[in-house]
């Protein structure tokens, strides 16, 4: 551990730690532009210049690795003298429009100006002017404001692994551009707006609708994977103007999804504002809450609970799935179930959880995948892996769609059958997984959502009791799940009772007219011709597929729009906050249900929100303990039957477009429309 | 004056064949097996001891680089890089030696790379030197068939291989971290040190670079022992440099001498004297362009050496001499150098990407005076922001010409604006 002096005060870093570090450890501010902790150190802004003793010239802090002994000062007149040149160098090309600029307010560029810059300017030439590239329908750019600090270039390179922006040109003429000036192909890419220390890159379709000081910040948790990533919501008035990453070491790391960011504006449209009924014309009316309830207490009332079901969507939180588990409890009915794709998941925590937590990604040493596409199904995530990979060369392998993942992956192939072959150790990963300290699996949605998927989930857990994959103080079996209410659905319960139905039981019987009333909550994605005879109550936020086959319409708030209680892929409980309210006369979803409940004269109790969280922690006591991950026991889960030759496939195809508010985003609409016509584009050059 | 059984390149002027025949009649790849019989050690030591000083411009002590190279080969091999990226204005040594003297180059790798535990050069070659390029290739080659490269060098039982690299013309791949980039395939842009080349080079592993003129001495101080080497020249400033002589002198040459010779029995003696007789002098650029320039009173008695030169605020450089006569205009001839910075900037850190751009501007309207005179100290100002400050030395070579030419010449740049200032006033009368 080095020991360095700066400004006389001393302070002891940790080894490989830079002159920059020791700084901030002594409590001192480095202006800088170019470093940033994540990436990797290209020292070029020289902005952080600071003295060292017996050096003849000024160090670049960040660049500098800390040394024992070292006698660091950042209050000499050199220092000053080599900030306020720097700052003067950066500014001479910089036009001077903050005015107009969409950074201005939290402009890294504007904020040090202040700080070490000089008030005025010597600069009498003209000003470099710089065409402006496309990058894409996320990406706005005014390149004639980039100072060349290569964050986005190192991000795009080494984070989200697509080496598709660089710089042409030298010296002053120096730009950065995308390859082609095409549009990135990553999940990840809108995380240059963030790193972007001035206003070259910003947000396109945030340009100009708000400034940083109107908004109301709010901390709050992402829903749309289930990496629960921590995101910040900005919102003015009603409006959720941008959601911005925030800090999670253990979750997301300061990055978000390129969905996670813009799906938002699907926000504003349709919207699902007031109740509605469908009329005998077979159109949706609206009507008031006090008829809705009626009617639909009405229908409760008169059906036998054992042709009641309920199905909780990919997007609920906790209280409203409890409330929805609690009123069918009420009512008497078994049929109620959380996994509207039809996984093969539930029982022991073990055979639904990432066990190894994100951040034990950094730990792995060999990686199978089955089912899986993380770079679309969680892109941040996916970040995670590709770093172990480039840190320690992790060997990976794919049982599923051979695609590419921003890291080498073997390809094993589509086979499910290919599991009993590295079960039996006749496959050539299987030497690699054996070879292995901490080796890893995740399994994803694409493999459990098959007929055999409780027997893949068996073959998987084979697999990890053979070859090392859980001991004592390891667990790498993970599942990567893709919707973010499915643990917490999983661990309260929210699955067929005793002689209860699953998803795919209850459309069998509702083919059969043996179901009168489905009561969906969220859930857009199942196949709703199925439930045709059904009385069908849809609660939710969109007008999406289970609005559009509803019978009765309740109006549900969306998560940016109440308090709520998430568990990520991992079990992580993260609470969710309020940033707007919901539009009209729309509710928060775990009301609606007591409303309901108390219409029907089946109260079930819980008057206020922290009600229903108090009985939830009771039911199921781990959801107290935020942001805590305890291990699991382990357990015998999964089948054992002969796997089918269907091939293997990832569950998402579309990235962009993945749940009732994607579906409803422009922003979302035109990455895809940009991600397919560059792919056509592709196949044409070919 | 250096007499001529002292001079190392008894070829620079191709009055006799390149190639090997020749050149081992030059004395070339003479005994090189038994030069390596020395040992590793101890060749570094006695380059030490000659008090060779790097060619290339810096003057670092030859030996004393060699020597941070580990002693022990782990895991990762060592490599030789020759600096053959030979762009500063004013200097065409290295040009010539490839073009007459390939051999010396040659041999000096396999000895420099045996010293420093390498089985591998890479010579790194201007561009633009494309027959010089074809010359060293065919040196190469016939170095290739007669054994003294490849599998058993010059039969002293350690294998070396010579690879020609060719550069694709810019100028920053001269500064030995941008060159290992580019040879690497990557962007020319030089890397931060620490890490040094010694300890994470080419490949990320333990490289030397060399400049040609410094690599091709090397067997011939060997051969004749490090105290001949060490006896020529002055102290701390050893042995015989290559010197380019370019501008207003009657008979510009490339010319061995040694160090130390005084600037004006240097182009006296060789270059046929200043034109228009030495009170003709207006000023000299003593070490490639970015040496900052000596007026006449300071060259009239300034000898060409490091330290020397150093004293009086300038450099020794890679000793292209640059002679200005009195029929210069000095202000255009820096405000050309300022181009060509600005030109070859890479662009990577903020001082000289936007600094230079800035410096040429400025020194643009200096040349018509259409300036105000509190700017020339904002020059000063600019060009001392930029120095120093910059990943690479390229902000330094910018910045210092400007630097010599406001200490020595600006009242002639105050002349321009007083009488640009007046003409302006008499138009604005009018």
């Amino acid at each position: 551990m080095p020991k360095l002096t700066v400004n006389d005060i001393e302070v002891d870093v940790e080894d490989g730690s830079t002159v920059l570090h020791a700084c901030e450890a002594a409590g001192i501010e480095i202006p800088r532009f170019c470093y940033h902790d994540r990436l990797s150190i290209a020292g070029n802004c020289r902005m952080c210049l600071v003295d060292m003793e017996r050096a003849p010239k000024p160090i670049a802090s960040c660049a500098m690795p800390a040394g024992d002994g070292m006698v660091i000062r950042t209050d000499t007149d050199r220092v000053k003298k080599a900030r306020e040149g720097v700052m003067e160098f950066l500014l001479i090309n910089h036009p001077l429009d903050c005015p107009i600029c969409d950074q201005g307010g939290e402009c890294d560029l504007q904020d040090q100006a202040m700080g070490y810059g000089l008030d005025g300017s010597r600069f009498s030439e003209n000003k470099r002017a710089v065409d402006n590239k496309h990058m894409g329908p996320l990406i706005s750019t005014v390149m004639t404001r980039c100072i060349h600090c290569t964050r986005c270039v190192r991000f795009a390179t080494e984070v989200a692994g697509v080496p598709e922006l660089g710089a042409i040109g030298r010296g002053e003429t120096m730009e950065i551009t995308t390859y082609l000036e095409k549009t990135l192909t990553s999940e990840l890419s809108a995380n240059v707006i963030d790193l972007c220390p001035v206003g070259a890159l910003t947000s396109r379709p945030y340009a100009f609708t708000a400034r940083p000081w109107e908004l109301n910040k709010t901390e709050s948790i992402d829903v749309m994977d289930a990496v629960g990533s921590n995101i910040r919501v900005d919102a003015r008035g009603a409006q959720v103007m941008r959601v911005l990453p925030r800090l999670n070491e253990d979750v997301n790391e300061e990055w978000i999804s390129d969905k996670t960011r813009y799906a938002i504006d699907g926000l504003r449209r349709q919207r699902l504002d007031r109740p509605y009924a469908r009329g005998r014309d077979g159109k949706l009316h609206s009507i008031s809450w006090e008829e809705a309830l009626k009617t639909v207490a009405g229908k409760l009332r008169k059906a036998k609970a054992s042709r009641v079901a309920a199905i909780a969507g990919d997007q609920c939180d906790a209280e409203s799935m409890f409330a929805l588990k609690s009123l069918m409890a009420r009512l008497g009915s078994p049929h109620l179930d959380c996994r509207q794709d039809g996984a093969k998941i539930g029982g022991a925590r073990s055979g639904y959880l990432f066990n190894s937590t994100i951040a034990g990604i950094d730990d792995a040493d060999a990686l199978l995948i089955i089912g899986s596409n993380p770079r679309v199904e969680a892109a941040v995530l996916n970040a995670r892996i590709r770093r172990n990979w480039l840190a320690t060369q992790m060997p990976v392998a794919i049982i599923g769609d051979n695609v590419d993942l921003t890291y080498a992956a073997q390809w094993l192939g589509v086979e499910a059958a290919l599991l009993d072959d590295v079960l039996s150790g006749n496959n050539k990963f299987a030497a690699k997984l054996k070879k292995a300290k901490r080796p890893m699996i995740i399994i994803g949605m694409g493999a459990l959502t098959r007929r055999d998927g409780a027997s893949v989930l068996g073959r998987a857990r084979q697999i990890a009791e053979a070859y090392g994959v859980v001991t004592d103080k390891w667990n790498g079996f993970n599942i990567l799940h893709n919707a973010a209410a499915r643990v917490a659905g999983l661990d309260m319960g929210l699955v067929p009772g005793r002689d209860g139905m699953d998803v795919a039981g209850m459309a069998a019987a509702a083919k059969a007219g043996r179901l009168d009333v489905l009561w969906a909550l969220g859930a857009d994605e199942i196949d709703y011709s199925d439930f045709a005879s059904s009385f069908v109550i849809y609660q939710g936020h969109h007008g999406d597929a289970g609005a559009h086959h509803a019978d009765i319409v309740l109006p549900g708030a969306a998560y940016t729009e109440k308090d709520g209680i998430y568990l990520n892929t991992e079990g992580r409980v993260q609470y969710a906050n309020r940033a707007a309210f919901p539009p009209g006369e729309a509710r928060e979803d775990w009301a609606i249900i007591r409303a309901v409940s108390g219409a029907i004269g089946k109260s079930i109790g819980m008057d206020s929100l922290a009600e229903v969280r108090d009985a939830l922690c009771e039911a199921v006591p781990h959801f107290a303990m935020p942001d805590q991950i305890d291990a699991v026991k382990w357990a015998k889960f999964g089948g054992r039957a002969k796997l089918s030759s269907k091939p293997v496939t990832s569950a998402i195809e579309n990235f962009y477009m993945t749940c009732a508010i994607s579906r409803a985003s422009e922003t979302m609409a035109e990455c895809r429309r940009a991600q397919q016509a560059d792919a056509k584009g592709a196949v044409a050059a070919e | 004056m250096l007499k001529d059984q002292d001079r190392i390149f008894t070829n620079i002027y191709g009055w006799a064949e390149p190639g090997l025949k020749a050149a081992k009649a030059r004395g070339d790849w003479d005994g090189t097996a038994k030069l390596l019989k020395l040992g590793h050690d101890e060749i570094v030591e006695r380059i030490k001891t000659s008090g060779l000083r790097g060619r290339g411009g810096a003057g670092f002590p030859t030996g004393l680089k060699w020597s941070f190279m580990p002693k022990e080969v782990k895991g990762r091999p060592h490599y030789l890089v020759v600096n053959a990226d030979e762009s500063e204005p004013g200097t065409c040594k290295d040009r010539d030696i490839i073009r007459h003297e390939p051999h010396k180059l040659l041999e000096g790798c396999v000895v420099a790379g045996f010293a420093m535990r390498s089985h591998a050069a890479y010579i790194y070659i201007r561009g633009e030197f494309v027959n010089e390029a074809r010359r060293l290739q065919t040196a190469i080659d016939e170095a290739y068939d007669a054994g003294l490269l490849g599998k058993n060098a010059a039969k002293s039982g350690w294998d070396f291989d010579v690879y020609l690299h060719r550069g694709a013309g810019a100028y920053i791949c001269g500064e030995e971290t941008a060159l290992l980039e580019s040879l690497e395939g990557k962007k020319g842009q030089p890397r931060l040190k620490p890490p040094f080349p010694a300890g994470v080079g080419l490949y990320g592993c333990p490289t030397t670079v060399n400049n040609v003129e410094s690599i091709a001495v090397a067997p011939t101080i060997l051969r004749r022992g490090a105290s001949w080497f060490a006896g020529l020249g002055k102290e701390n400033n050893t042995g015989t440099k290559l010197f380019c002589i370019s501008g207003h002198v009657n008979k510009p040459c490339n010319v061995e001498e040694e160090m130390g010779i005084p600037l004006r029995e240097l182009l006296e003696k060789h270059a046929g004297g200043v034109r228009g007789g030495w009170d003709n002098l207006l000023a000299v650029i003593p070490g490639g362009s970015s040496t900052p320039l000596m007026p006449i009173d300071v060259c009239a008695d300034i000898t060409m050496d490091f330290d020397a030169l150093r004293e009086v605020g300038t450099g020794l450089g890679t000793a292209g001499i640059i002679v200005m006569d009195k029929s210069t205009d000095i202000v255009k001839a820096i405000a050309r150098l300022s181009y060509f910075y600005k030109h070859e900037s890479c662009g990577q850190c903020t001082p000289c990407r936007e600094g230079t751009g800035w410096m040429w501007r400025m020194m643009e309207r200096l040349v018509q005076g259409e300036a105000e005179s509190h700017e020339i100290d904002t020059l000063e100002q600019v060009t001392r922001q930029i120095e120093g400050h910059t990943i690479c030395a390229l902000g330094d070579a910018a910045a210092w010409p400007i630097q010599g030419l406001i200490k020595h010449f600006r009242p002639e740049i105050e002349r321009r604006i007083a009488a640009r200032h007046a003409i302006n006033a008499v138009a604005a009368a009018e």
